[in-house]
């Protein structure tokens, strides 16, 4: 069996949240909770490349509360063999770091990783850092921004990562992890027979103790983050020119304004 | 409103929904225009699980009930009736081996089409529409095959489906009870595919003439008994045009709902035109028809999950909701004004796509007729 983890995350979904000007937060109150959009893509792949070699297993990873098992069920609905769920208040108020140990336990508690998958970022946090943390406690190889897996060996895989001028193609040893970007592949909708299965599926859930997580790195004890205020910046005050006039009249000043920025 | 669906239904209902809005939305007016079949959104279908909505468990099937199947199709003729017709036609090729098929048929037709094959029926020929007794085509029995010539017309899923279901005449000296039907693969020879056929809409949706020259086909490919071809494609249709009914539904929903997000955003005269109350008149006479229309097709959807089924109710079903989406697409494009006459609207395609409701699957006025016949029959 050639396991292939996906972390996957429970984020509010942004396109509904609201800024709370005053307390400077967001209001999550009401707000629907989906899976995070990356890591969407990152089930794909893994999905894809089981569809290619039945000797794959997806196994799905989550750390959360309680009802972060719903994402456990749609990665089940859309494919994945099993689903993780690591839940125990001892994880509370875990930062990046202390997340990413309690992740890497988990996998090294279920053994023998091939693949580890993650979306390249949440939406909610942005941090893009649990991933690469995962690969650093488990003393994997690691590509960030994936955006094509060329091929892949039982030893070795050729990836695309996107950067910002263009791409790079490396070559990396597996076992290793990846974190994707959306370029990467158009996410499959759930099946019928999916969701039937995921109806009746119960993830597993895992305690600190039950993965062998040491106390003082999880929670806020194992987390050097503290996270003082939250705020959104001010905003610029507009600084603009508004132009108007016949369609010469405004080209004639955009080129003036280049002009006189040296653009052109 | 709350119709009862069970879990499943619902679980269908949403995931027919997903792939309209989601896949077929965005492509619609391309394959309507171009009149492409949508052999992409099939497959996307297919891995949906939609096909094995009608198929028995045993043979790789959901084994769902009827309602469930009209909700898939109910909605996606919601994002496109011609791409719904894909589903529907095949249905429509397949249920009448799930009620008569032979075991062996079964085995080997039904887990073909869970997996995403295609099925389509022949019956309709130049000279035999609503008379389907004028069948001309006719099958010769040579050893233990027969030989079929003739020509079918207007046939869904021509061409591109994996298996026909064709009625011919075997015995022309017994009238009704002379006809049989058979089940021919694609690629067996003298099968051939004629003239496609350039609609005025469900144009995404593959319409052929299927061309028969001394095609061979094995008896042991006889669907149900020889000479029982009418009577099961009566049977058949008695309870597959309650499919006509849900596509009939899904493009009448999508013309009110286009029609009301329209009213609510366009102002004249200072206010948006939902505020005027000619066209608050027109909205509630739509949303009732299309409401007594569903709860009608979904109240003899069930009859039929729970073993029963009158024909006169789905042919009442049938025919209603087909009047309703005509009516109701001619009148949320008058909403639109002139902005729902143009092709950037979806408005204009839904009015031609309603057309075909009316008189597939047996035109309007048969479908009266059936209910009439009853009527006389039973009143006593």
């Amino acid at each position: 069996m050639k396991n292939i983890f996906v972390c996957v995350k429970q984020v509010p979904d942004t396109t509904e949240v609201k800024w709370d000007t005053e307390k400077g937060t967001l209001k999550r109150e009401g707000v629907a909770s989906i899976l995070n959009p990356f890591d969407l893509y990152a089930l794909e792949e893994a999905l894809r490349i089981k569809d290619k070699d039945p000797e794959v297993r997806v196994i799905a990873l989550t750390m959360g509360p309680k009802q972060s098992q719903e994402i456990l069920k749609e990665c089940v609905s859309l494919g994945a063999d099993e689903g993780i769920l690591l839940s125990d208040a001892l994880f509370a108020g875990s930062d990046t770091l202390a997340t990413s140990y309690a992740l890497s336990r988990a996998i090294l508690h279920r053994g023998d990783p091939w693949i580890v998958f993650a979306g390249k970022q949440a939406i909610d946090g942005d941090t893009a850092q649990v991933g690469p943390g995962i690969a650093t406690w488990l003393g994997l190889p690691q590509a960030t921004y994936v955006r094509k897996v060329e091929s892949l060996e039982e030893g070795k895989a050729v990836v695309e990562r996107l950067t910002e001028e263009g791409y790079e193609r490396v070559e990396i040893s597996l076992p290793a992890l990846f974190t994707v970007v959306k370029e990467i592949n158009t996410p499959r909708l759930p099946s019928l027979r999916g969701k039937m299965k995921a109806k009746s599926f119960q993830p597993l859930l895992w305690s600190a103790q039950e993965v062998g997580a040491e106390e003082e790195r999880v929670g806020l004890r194992g987390s050097p983050t503290q996270v003082k205020r939250v705020f959104s910046p001010p905003q610029k005050e507009g600084e603009g020119e508004r132009v108007e006039g016949k369609p010469e009249v405004l080209a004639h000043r955009l080129s003036t304004l280049l002009k006189e920025w040296k653009v052109l | 409103m709350n119709y009862n669906f069970t879990e499943e239904e619902i679980m269908v209902r949403d995931t027919a929904r997903e792939i309209a809005r989601e896949k077929i939305l965005p492509v619609r007016q391309k394959y309507d225009e171009e009149g492409i079949f949508p052999e992409d959104i099939v497959k996307i279908m297919a891995e949906g699980d939609l096909f094995r909505v009608f198929i028995p468990q045993e043979y790789d099937g959901l084994g769902l009930s009827m309602t469930a199947m009209l909700l898939a199709v109910e909605e996606l003729s919601y994002a496109c009736a011609g791409i719904a017709l894909s589903y529907a036609g095949t249905s429509l090729g397949t249920v009448p081996i799930v009620m008569f098929g032979s075991e062996e048929q079964k085995r080997k037709y039904l887990p073909l089409v869970a997996g995403g094959g295609l099925a389509a029926f022949a019956l309709t020929e130049a000279e035999a529409g609503s008379d389907a007794g004028g069948v001309k085509t006719r099958a010769v029995k040579d050893g233990d095959s027969y030989i079929l010539n003739g020509t079918k017309q207007f046939i869904t899923n021509g061409g591109v489906a994996d298996f026909y279901v064709i009625i011919a005449i075997t015995d022309p000296t017994r009238g009704t009870r002379g006809a049989t039907a058979f089940i021919v693969d694609k690629g067996t020879p003298g099968l051939e595919f004629g003239k496609k056929e350039n609609k005025m809409g469900i144009r995404a949706s593959a319409t052929r003439e299927l061309v028969l020259r001394n095609l061979r086909v094995p008896a042991s490919q006889i669907l149900g008994r020889e000479g029982n071809g009418f009577l099961m494609t009566m049977k058949v249709f008695d309870k597959t045009r309650l499919g006509v009914a849900a596509q009939s539904l899904g493009i009448a929903q999508a013309a009110l709902d286009a029609a009301i997000l329209y009213a609510k955003e366009r102002e004249q005269f200072g206010k948006p035109i939902a505020t005027f109350q000619g066209l608050q008149f027109m909205m509630a006479d739509m949303a009732m028809k299309i409401e007594a229309g569903r709860a009608l097709t979904y109240a003899a959807a069930k009859d039929i999950d729970l073993g029963g089924g009158d024909p006169k109710i789905t042919a009442m079903a049938k025919a209603f909701t087909s009047d309703t989406a005509m009516a109701v697409t001619v009148d949320a494009l008058q909403i639109m004004g002139g902005y729902g006459y143009m092709k950037e609207y979806p408005l204009e395609k839904m009015m031609r796509d309603a057309k075909i409701t009316q008189i597939y699957e047996g035109t309007n006025q048969v479908m009266r007729s059936i209910i009439a016949s009853h009527l006389i029959k039973e009143t006593k």
